[in-house]
């Protein structure tokens, strides 16, 4: 690997270190199922319907049923006021979502129902497609909704060379230096990564270390995520 | 359903009761906390019982209206995020969310809670417009007074922001705050059968005849009404209504001036 012109993050963090994370289960008394999940100053918060009946019905399953999510940033949750309503962006995050996290939902237990996955940014420092779906994962699992495991994400940069584990909005800007950055969703027993995107140049090396360096850093998310479940089940048995 | 929920709701009330088990005349506890948005230039969340908003608010320079060339302009939008309900469903906002925004909006604006003539720039050409975005996290119900009090939180937690040759440089906040006036209140009071309450949760909305949202400034001076509602109220009614809205209004307004202090 190359030596790499940023040998020091704007911020002072490790190069493996994630910004301060923080994450809570059934903050929406509402849903179903729901959680807030923050990184840094980029806060998702997520809500789970379902599974209920689906409508249209000419678009029920009767062998399975349908995720369906929804990703959406409030009006001030960027520098510039964003434009309330679905936005290109907004429609593909909503769509990569769902397929991030589809891999360990067994809808095949909820025939022609369909389980809603909402996920609005309050604020938004970078990483937001990533906080949506750790936030959606455990709502999730707080809705009952049977799955396999956890699904955990966070992106990964490469800055010139250096590989760099979760971009805040300073870095993503840098404008002096080649900026890749890789979302990554993952599936921690098994390994299984369902989401990869990127934005930038990499080399396969660079991209390949950038997944093995993650490897551990979404193994410590999974566990954040985790505990939020614990804390909100806390003394009511089982778990 | 509704019918039978309905029967129940006013047997209960009667008596005296609510389903939570709240007095007639009682607000659910509320939680003020003020710059909860890291991007935005102020904000705020309340909490009152399952309900929490937030607010925020977001700046930028844009052009005078014509008949008002000196003035800023405000603009308070909302929501019914389909995360807030299990009734919502996606897409733009229904007239429901308009009437939300509308009713919050005309009391800020009304009340001359911002005072535009200080948002001027450049007398007809440019001045500061402020976006309002007023949305619930979770909805069981009061959203306009709820939403309205976290608008006014939002709007004392703002500060402006840099402007270089006439551009906003965004992200750059200084220590100026947005220049205000009043803190116009928003009282919403139902009625449903013979009996007037306030604070209506998600289902005490669903069944109520009418309501009116009566906007109070500090010295009991009323800025808005709006009456929602299938039914008809009476004078006396409305008499009623008002002068509980009133009542109800400096209760409001020391919590916020509470939670205002602490920050």
């Amino acid at each position: 690997m190359m030596s790499s012109e940023y040998n020091k993050r704007l911020d002072r963090r490790g190069f493996d270190e994630t910004r301060l994370i923080e994450a809570k289960a059934g903050v929406i008394k509402k849903a179903d199922g729901s959680a807030m999940f923050r990184i840094g100053k980029t806060t998702a918060y997520a809500a789970v319907y379902g599974p209920r009946e689906l409508h249209p019905k000419h678009l029920q399953n009767p062998k399975t049923g349908i995720l369906r999510c929804n990703y959406n940033m409030m009006p001030f949750s960027a520098e510039e006021r964003v434009r309330p309503g679905p936005s290109r962006r907004s429609k593909e995050i909503s769509m990569v979502t769902e397929k991030a996290l589809l891999p360990v939902v067994n809808l095949e237990d909820y025939p022609n129902a369909v389980v809603d996955v909402f996920i609005e940014l309050t604020e938004t420092d970078a990483g937001s497609r990533c906080a949506g779906i750790c936030a959606a994962s455990i709502a999730l699992a707080d809705a009952g909704i049977t799955m396999k495991d956890m699904v955990s994400a966070v992106s990964v940069g490469v800055i010139n060379h250096q590989i760099v584990v979760d971009l805040d909005g300073e870095e993503e800007h840098l404008t002096n230096l080649d900026v890749a950055d890789i979302p990554i969703a993952m599936v921690p027993s098994t390994e299984e990564i369902t989401l990869l995107q990127m934005d930038g140049k990499a080399s396969k090396e660079e991209l390949l270390k950038a997944i093995e360096i993650v490897k551990p850093v979404l193994r410590r998310i999974t566990e954040t995520q985790r505990k939020a479940l614990k804390e909100k089940y806390k003394g009511q048995g089982g778990l | 359903m509704n019918e039978d929920l309905k029967a129940h709701i006013n047997y209960a009330l009667k008596k005296g009761i609510r389903l939570d088990g709240r007095k007639k005349e009682e607000y659910r506890s509320i939680e003020i906390r003020t710059g909860v948005v890291a991007t935005a230039e102020g904000s705020a969340s309340v909490k009152c019982g399952d309900t929490e908003v937030i607010a925020g608010i977001k700046l930028n320079t844009g052009e005078p209206y014509p008949d008002s060339p000196d003035e800023g302009v405000m603009m308070v939008s909302s929501e019914l995020l389909p995360l807030s309900n299990p009734e919502f469903e996606r897409g733009p906002p229904g007239i429901e969310a308009i009437e939300v925004a509308r009713v919050i909006d005309r009391g800020i604006r009304e009340g001359k809670a911002i005072d535009t003539k200080k948002l001027c720039i450049k007398k007809g050409e440019l001045v500061w417009m402020v976006m309002i975005d007023v949305l619930p996290l979770n909805h069981d119900g009061n959203l306009i007074d709820i939403g309205g009090i976290a608008t006014l939180a939002a709007l004392r937690d703002t500060n402006m922001l840099e402007v270089k040759d006439d551009k906003v440089v965004f992200g750059r906040r200084t220590k100026e705050k947005l220049p205000l006036t009043n803190m116009p209140i928003p009282v919403t009071i139902i009625k449903i059968g013979d009996n007037l309450i306030v604070d209506p949760t998600d289902s005490e909305e669903g069944v109520l005849d009418a309501r009116l949202t009566v906007s109070v400034l500090e010295d009991g001076t009323l800025c808005a009404l709006q009456k929602g509602g299938d039914a008809s109220l009476s004078i006396k009614d409305i008499n009623n209504m008002i002068d509980l809205a009133i009542k109800k209004s400096q209760e409001l307004r020391k919590k916020l001036n509470e939670a205002l202090k602490d920050d």
